[in-house]
């Protein structure tokens, strides 16, 4: 890490740091998988298939190997042996991948054969030699047309259906006034800036690998599976991400074929994905088609709320876009249920993308719950204070924290929603383009998982911590250093911080929004763990001006221990240690949910979000003009990469209401805008106004630090916010993501003359 | 990717004597050529680098009032020259709004006219197109169709250039300079380009070997310079193509249109001169009422290639709305977002 000064007030947590890996990056000297050239490296290409179903029946190999620089060619039988079949499960975050076990085609864009050459040029060329040939059958495509099943689970082994026990259908029919609306998203795919790449290489049974990872320890265990060995042989150095949003949460077909490929020459091995190679292998936001049922009595309090989610998967493995149970949270009715259908299509498996599940699922509810405040005659936000949960809808349970009133107050506030005209279609700029106002709620759950950190207290008394973490791109490096520093009483700069490797002790996974928290909670446990063994050589020391003050009775800072009761007695780590003739001394701490909590308290993060949209009154031209996001989400160890997130997040909900779409051809299967000039998100110019503020929240109850998760959040909320705005500027309901101009042109009467 | 031989010009007559050879392609900004290599969409065998052409980066005012553009001036140098964007503003706000940044200061006049159609079915080289490969058929036809043609088309191809900056000098009535084997010839820009007719393989009036030496804005061309727009409706504010797109320019005699031009983008295969719409507005007052009937003139041949009848509906409405802003007056300085609806400066009304 490169030098960084700053100024200190009080502890590092809380403190506005600037990314502390920025300068590398922004000097293009922060080493990514793919800047590694180890000594003899080969580049590998794949060939992907052009159809979405069918076998494979002819490949021209021998024209690949004959194409000067061409190493070797792998294809189906002549693949490293490998110890766990690709396409077995032994966990539900055992994904099925396609690594050239057979000649079988399972959506477009799967591998179909990996080219090795010399160089990158003739590793592409020989793979555009194969020039294969396919047993073509139809492909499936669409969410309608194919059998319907109710999934096993949806999510993560949640239940399907889920009700809180009250009678839906009954509630809605005595409901004086009800909400039958359906909504429609696509499917998306990550595209983080980074593709998937990995440079691997043999030694032995030992492999060394440099990819980008969002869970180390989950990788180590899948590749030691797949290829038999000790995970204790695997290093994978992960130092920095371009991006994941899930995609990189698990090891995927491609980054198993480079080890295969480097496994087969026996040399060191690159493969890099194409950008149009991301359309496939490595995952995706499914489709949703969303129905939300929802009543009212005439107060306008909800009676009733059944939000149901038809979703789609993969032809031969399961995730299920669990976008229903987003509906789980927010609107307090005595009556809810939710639940999931799909169908089988041949695409690659759809898999966790930024607010899997929450994102889909909170246009659609936000979407109703302004048609319902509609129907009601009600302010979408008076609306919604009417029907806030006091306790989780759909458990009963209390919250371990929930703010969101002071979101929606602060929020309201710095929009000016109460100048809101309440007809739509009635507010218009200086220059005559409508404008329309919405809002949503946004929430995420605060996740945990488990995780290890060690902490060490050196003879000169500056730290080492280190974990297996993972930055993204979130600020991790910065944001658990500076739990780090706080954990060993020690300013941020006299601590050494390592992480994004797997010798490291396990991090837990960067994903869920949980990485904060369970990173940090596990490092601040370790900080705490070797502070105690610290205060021990101490206290039990009769040469130690701290002698007899016990564990409890000092306190750790700057770098000296003193006690409590009288802070001019004290001394130094260094003295301690070099008393004790230590060289260094080791703590250790970890994290994980809190079960008994978890069962008595809900746990998550909420946010209101408001949007202004304008729209040309006759070309139905749509811009997102200004963005209010306010969100609870526990303690902020970092404000700056806080609010950064929300940015992120709620750019990304612009991005899910006006703009991005994978547009699969219906007949071949084949995605047609695989590639970033015509995928869309949105640029620079389509983000003119953008506001996040950060809403205090303490939370006693949800881990030790207090910490919930802001990474996906700002997503939830916004996209709904935006559909809602874009139907107050028009009088149109689009209900049909992105909300394009053609979806609003034949409602939009050209200006009377 | 394939190798290919890379030869560089040092005159255009080397340039054409080399460009002649089958699987030769000309090689300039290579912001469309390069990645339609990578794709393995086109696979030359080789290319003839023609950006040390001398005396083809330069924009002059000639002593007729015309001004030549060299084939190498790049989109950005273009739009920035001031007296340029004078004499033919709605040139360069068109400029403005394609692309970004970056590739605008990479990509070239000619290389411009030359881009290549962004229908997927011509990228995705699994699809069958007669573009890429002649004879095999239009995937596109009962494929994803949103932003395909509306005009000229058949049913051998339903794709649109995409080019913003052919479009207003196809109403301006440019001239592509062409220096060819048998000498240097000029054509005008509306028959540069061809409908597909059965042969969409064959997209310009260009013979092997030809090089686009300039583009010539008539002197006429700058008499409208008061009342001229480009106006560009998009799915996003920069970096994407038209959904539909208008140029629109005006002489007045007071509330009386004297000349009118209008041409569209994205509606066909072609940059599209809407010469039936031209003539009603001539001489007719410059009112709403004009413009409308100008518009469904324009269109009233348009019809749906696929699921994409609202374009022709969107076309109408664009072309009097550029009428419209073009009536208002060139204004006095670019606008923060060229040619977009949203580029009103604040308190002028932008709507009919």
């Amino acid at each position: 890490m490169p030098e960084q000064t700053h100024t200190r007030y009080g502890s590092n947590i809380g403190q506005p740091l600037t990314r502390r890996e920025g300068l590398l990056k922004v000097t293009g000297s922060a080493r990514f998988a793919a800047d590694n050239h180890p000594e003899g490296m080969l580049y590998a290409a794949l060939a992907t298939s052009t159809i979405a179903r069918g076998r494979v029946t002819f490949l021209d190999v021998a024209a690949a190997k004959a194409h000067p620089g061409v190493v070797d060619v792998i294809v189906p039988g002549n693949t490293p042996q490998l110890a766990f079949d690709p396409d077995d499960k032994d966990s539900p975050f055992t994904f099925r991948m396609d690594v050239l076990q057979n000649d079988r085609v399972r959506y477009a864009n799967q591998a179909i054969a990996v080219v090795i050459g010399e160089t990158l040029e003739a590793a592409t060329e020989g793979a555009a030699l194969l020039a294969p040939r396919y047993d073509v059958e139809p492909a499936r495509m669409g969410l309608d047309g194919n059998e319907t099943f109710v999934p096993p689970a949806v999510g993560v082994g949640e239940p399907p259906d889920i009700d809180n026990g009250g009678d839906v259908d009954a509630g809605l029919a005595g409901s004086a006034k009800r909400v039958d609306a359906t909504y429609e998203t696509p499917a998306q795919y990550h595209n983080a800036m980074e593709p998937h790449a990995i440079v691997a290489q043999w030694d032995g049974d030992k492999l060394t690998v440099d990819t980008p990872s969002q869970a180390l320890t989950m990788g180590q265990g899948r590749i030691a599976q797949l290829f038999g060995i000790d995970p204790a042989n695997i290093l994978i150095r992960s130092p920095f991400l371009g991006g994941g949003f899930g995609s990189k949460a698990l090891m995927k077909g491609p980054q198993i074929l480079g080890i295969m490929a480097a496994r087969r020459t026996g040399r060191p091995v690159k493969l890099v994905l194409r950008r149009d190679q991301m359309f496939g292998p490595v995952g995706h936001r499914a489709p949703t088609r969303q129905t939300v049922r929802m009543g009212t009595d005439d107060s306008g309090q909800i009676q009733a709320i059944h939000h149901h989610n038809h979703t789609a998967t993969s032809s031969f493995d399961d995730f299920f876009e669990p976008a229903a149970n987003l509906s789980h949270t927010l609107y307090a009715a005595p009556a809810l249920k939710t639940t999931h259908t799909a169908v089988r299509l041949d695409t690659g498996t759809p898999l966790f993308m930024r607010a899997p599940g929450e994102a889909s699922g909170s246009i659609a509810l936000e979407s109703a719950v302004d048609e319902m405040a509609e129907a009601c005659g009600m302010d979408p936000l008076a609306f919604r204070l009417k029907n806030y949960a006091e306790v989780e809808p759909i458990s009963g349970k209390p919250f371990s924290s929930k703010n969101l009133r002071e979101c929606y107050e602060q929020g309201a506030a710095a929009f000016g929603w109460s100048k809101r005209a309440a007809a739509p279609r009635t507010m218009r700029d200086e220059a005559g383009l409508l404008v329309g106002w919405g809002m949503g709620t946004a929430t995420f759950p605060a996740l945990i998982f488990a995780a290890d950190a060690r902490a060490t207290l050196k003879a000169d008394g500056t730290g080492l911590v280190e974990i297996g973490a993972q930055d993204m791109g979130q600020g991790a490096w910065t944001a658990l250093a500076q739990i780090a520093a706080d954990g060993l009483g020690l300013d941020i700069d006299q601590v050494e911080f390592r992480m994004g490797s797997s010798d490291l002790p396990n991090g837990g996974i960067a994903g869920g929004s949980g990485h904060t928290a369970t990173a940090g909670n596990a490092i601040h446990a370790a900080g705490g763990d070797v502070i105690a063994k610290l205060a021990r050589l101490a206290t039990d020391d009769q040469r130690s001006p701290l002698f007899g003050a016990g564990n409890a009775g000092v306190v750790a800072r700057d770098g000296r221990l003193v006690r409590r009761d009288d802070e001019s007695r004290g001394e130094s780590y260094a003295d301690i240690l070099a008393r004790a003739g230590l060289p260094a001394l080791e703590g250790q701490g970890s994290a994980g949910a809190d079960q008994d909590a978890q069962k008595r308290y809900a746990m998550h993060a909420h946010g209101a979000v408001f949007a202004e949209v304008k729209v040309d009154p006759e070309l139905g031209q749509i811009r997102c003009t200004r963005l209010v996001g306010a969100f609870a989400a526990g303690r902020v160890i970092n404000p700056r990469l806080v609010r950064s997130q929300y940015f992120g997040g709620m750019i990304w909900g612009v991005s899910f209401a006006l703009h991005e779409e994978a547009v699969m051809d219906h007949r071949s299967g084949r995605p047609l805008n695989a590639n970033l000039g015509e995928y869309h998100v949105p640029v620079n110019a389509d983000i003119p106004s953008l506001e996040a503020i950060l809403v205090d929240e303490k939370d006693s109850i949800i881990n030790a630090l207090g910490v919930k998760g802001v990474g996906e959040i700002g997503i939830t909320g916004t996209a709904g916010a935006i559909a809602n705005a874009v139907y107050h500027a028009t009088g149109v309901r689009v209900r049909q993501a992105p909300i394009r101009l053609e979806r609003l042109l034949g409602d939009l009467p050209l200006a009377a003359e | 990717m394939k190798r290919f031989d890379y030869i560089r010009a040092g005159s255009p007559a080397e340039a054409v004597a080399a460009g002649a050879a089958d699987g030769t392609v000309f090689l300039a900004g290579g912001t469309n050529l390069l990645d339609l290599m990578k794709g393995n969409v086109l696979r030359p065998d080789r290319l003839v680098d023609v950006t040390k052409l001398p005396g083809l980066d330069r924009i002059e005012r000639r002593p007729d009032g015309s001004t030549r553009i060299g084939a190498l001036v790049r989109n950005g140098d273009l739009a920035h020259d001031a007296g340029f964007a004078r004499a033919y503003p709605a040139v360069a706000e068109a400029l403005l709004s394609g692309a970004s940044a970056q590739l605008r200061n990479a990509a070239t006049t000619a290389g411009n006219l030359l881009q290549r159609t962004r229908c997927p079915y011509f990228t995705d080289t699994a699809s069958a197109c007669n573009k890429r490969e002649p004879g095999s058929g239009c995937d596109a036809l009962g494929g994803e169709t949103r932003l395909h043609a509306i005009l000229g088309w058949d049913s051998s191809c339903i794709a649109v250039n995409p080019s913003d900056f052919c479009v207003p000098l196809a109403a301006l009535d440019a001239v592509v300079e062409i220096e060819g084997a048998g000498g240097v010839r000029s054509v005008p820009l509306v028959d540069f380009h061809r409908l597909p007719e059965g042969e969409p393989w064959r997209e310009t009036l260009l013979e092997p070997g030809d090089l686009i030496t300039g583009v010539v804005l008539p002197a006429e061309a700058a008499g409208f310079a008061a009342n001229s727009r480009y106006l560009k409706v998009r799915d996003r504010t920069s970096y994407a193509f038209a959904v539909v797109s208008a140029a629109a320019a005006l002489k007045l005699d007071g509330e009386r249109i004297v000349d009118a031009r209008l041409a569209f983008g994205g509606v066909a295969l072609k940059p599209w001169r809407a010469r039936k719409a031209e003539a009603v507005l001539a001489g007719q007052p410059a009112t709403p009422e004009t413009f409308r009937r100008a518009a469904e003139a324009a269109l009233a041949d348009a019809k749906p290639s696929g699921d994409n009848a609202y374009k022709i509906e969107l076309a109408r409405r664009i072309a009097v709305r550029a009428l419209t802003l073009a009536k208002a007056g060139t204004p006095a300085r670019m606008p923060a977002l060229p040619a977009s609806p949203f580029a009103s400066p604040l308190g002028v009304a932008a709507h009919a």
